[in-house]
């Protein structure tokens, strides 16, 4: 900021308290401009997904549906399929993807905590290198555990089947690991040592103590893992391949191939909103739980 | 002396005691490591060395496959191309926008809630449906995105189907979902001591001087954070390109992970594909090791003298 501009801004500005108010205006437009470009591809979900059918194919689009077809959301997951996976209902997927959330959250959050209540209270030999091979494995991406992992659900037989996408995660997950790890350090270690002065176990102090202390990080960890194995595509892609074993996100995937001609725009926007929609709901009603879970991590480690 | 001997005994075996215990309670990471980490990386650096085609058996050939990534498969080192470019600017331009929108968040403003909300709101809904939305707003004549530009006078855009650009709108969706580095920047935003900022305020600091000199600093470890996160995140792009561009066109989307995907999984090269992911292994590791070492130089630990 030059000498001269500055003085051309308090000659148009006069006072401080205008100066504070123009940063105000400039703070609630730049908001307002980021606020619709991050909301308008929800609201261009919805409003395809509400539109004639007729109507999704005019240009220019219309803004706002109408008349308003709620009759689409129906349409999307009952007829109009012209697929073989149109003979398994629906709701069919929608259980699949379900019984691999409900597994993987539950899974990851128990298994984890225990092995992180070790790592957090306990001393063994091999600790250190132990904990240092959790913080590693943090860098591999599924990619690269792929195809190793697929060969070994080959050879056992599991392929096709749910057991690849619900057994690992009984066995904690790195980040959880080390997320669950930080929080318990956070709790004061007298509390643990007056409970053994009592003859409490360890299990009962893991089971009694710190898990109920640390409810907000594990339900953190619970909802963030929850969208992870709802979302989840390239798990289940790899893994499943008869249409009565699909999860939604691979339904989803497929959605348009199902279709002999052009694609249906209203439907398949009415099918992705009604699969986002527990994520959505979750979010709008946990969103503390969701800010803690992306924060617990201690920088300054 | 009798009593302290039984005492030491008595301590060692509730030592041995508690190490039972510990190992019974990382027992479950042991076992998952060597069975779903450890185990399959070893077999497949072994395989790396076999052709095998999952129904015949696996043939010895020595290097070829670690050879032929760097020869004949002309579309490995371009998908490697591809996939760099990507995580270059969607993790540059999303941590520039997820800190911008932290920074604006940070100014004591009305409805804090609801501003969180909306731009964390997309985090939510990343892999598939979010690609298909985004697949439907950049389509030709029909794409919201085209009829915006025809409004206001200039030329529709292939977005998903021009070479040069088709990349570029990935990052751009990429960019939707920068939702969980802005909540971890505004949480590091609001642990920043204001002392500094009254010190700087006494020096007649402009904003952007404070930015820099005071908040950058002390906000470079979640940076830091951030931009190893985001690497090791995006450099497993793979639902995107799956679903809104098939790789295309003319590969310009082929990510690392399709072409491993479709290597794998349609070609069945088991023993090619393993070589592949044991490329990438080590790219991500010496993309991570260098970092931290670059850290050194531009992270500043608050309370740190080394």
């Amino acid at each position: 900021m030059t000498a001269s501009s500055t003085s051309l801004r308090n000659v148009l500005l006069g006072n401080r308290f205008r100066r504070g108010l123009l940063k105000t205006v400039y703070i609630y437009s730049a908001l307002f401009v980021y606020a619709v470009l991050f909301l308008l591809p929800f609201y261009w979900m919805l409003n395809t997904s509400l539109k004639e059918p007729l109507r999704v194919f005019q240009i220019p689009p219309d803004w706002y549906p109408n008349p308003v077809v709620f009759r689409n959301y129906l349409d999307a997951w009952v007829s109009d399929r012209t697929d073989i996976a149109a003979e398994i209902p629906v709701y069919n997927y929608a259980k699949n993807t379900a019984i691999i959330t409900v597994n993987g959250v539950i899974a990851t959050t128990f298994s984890s905590a225990l092995i992180a209540y070790a790592f957090a209270r306990m001393d063994f030999p091999g600790k250190q290198a132990m904990f240092l091979g959790v913080i590693s494995t943090l860098m591999i991406p599924f990619t690269v555990l792929m195809v190793p992992q697929f060969i070994l659900w080959k050879n056992l037989n599991w392929l096709d089947t749910f057991l690849p996408l619900m057994v690992p995660y009984w066995f904690g997950s790195a980040w959880n690991v080390f997320l669950l790890r930080q929080f318990f350090m956070t709790i004061p270690l007298e509390y643990d040592e007056s409970a053994r002065i009592d003859g409490a176990t360890h299990w009962t102090i893991f089971s009694r103590l710190i898990v109920p202390l640390s409810k907000p990080a594990l339900g953190a960890i619970g909802v963030l893992a929850f969208v992870f194995f709802w979302n989840d595509f390239l798990g289940p892609l790899i893994i499943l391949s008869k249409p009565q074993n699909f999860t939604l996100t691979m339904y989803l995937a497929n959605f348009s191939v199902a279709f002999v001609r052009t694609t249906p725009w209203h439907l398949y926007m009415a099918a992705s909103l009604t699969i986002i929609s527990p994520c959505l709901i979750l979010f709008f009603f946990s969103q503390r739980a969701f800010i803690q879970g992306i924060t617990i991590t201690d920088f300054k480690r | 002396m009798a009593a302290t001997a039984t005492a030491g005994r008595a301590i060692r075996k509730a030592k041995a005691q508690e190490t039972i215990t510990a190992y019974l309670f990382v027992a479950p990471w042991i076992i998952g490591f060597l069975l779903f980490i450890g185990g399959p990386i070893i077999v497949s650096f072994v395989l790396s060395f076999f052709r095998w085609k999952v129904i015949n058996t696996p043939r010895f050939i020595g290097f070829d496959h670690y050879a032929a990534m760097f020869t004949t498969d002309d579309l490995f080192l371009h998908s490697l191309g591809v996939t760099f470019r990507f995580v270059l600017y969607s993790v540059l331009l999303g941590n520039v926008i997820a800190l911008s929108l932290a920074l604006l968040l940070n100014q004591r403003i009305r409805g804090i809630g609801v501003w969180r909300t909306i731009f964390y709101l997309p985090a939510v809904v990343s892999g598939v449906a979010g690609s298909v939305l985004w697949a439907w707003m950049y389509s030709g004549e029909l794409g919201i995105f085209n009829n915006l530009l025809i409004a206001v006078g200039l030329e529709p855009q292939a977005w998903l189907w021009n070479e040069q650009l088709v990349l570029g709108s990935l990052v751009a969706k990429s960019l939707w979902n920068i939702g969980v580095p802005m909540v971890i920047y505004m949480a590091a935003l609001q642990g920043l001591p204001q002392d500094l900022y009254e010190a700087a305020d006494l020096d007649n600091a402009g904003e952007w001087t404070k930015f820099l000199s005071v908040t950058l600093p002390l906000i470079s470890p979640v940076i830091f954070f951030n931009l190893v996160m985001g690497i090791i995140s995006q450099i497993q792009t793979f639902a995107e390109p799956y679903v809104m561009t098939k790789g295309g066109p003319a590969n310009a989307t082929l990510f690392l992970g399709l072409h491993l995907y479709e290597n794998a999984f349609h070609f069945l090269k088991m023993g090619y594909a393993s070589a592949m992911a044991w490329i990438m292994f080590l790219i991500i590791f010496v993309l991570t090791m260098g970092q931290f070492g670059l850290a050194r130089r531009w992270v500043y630990y608050e309370g740190q003298s080394s």
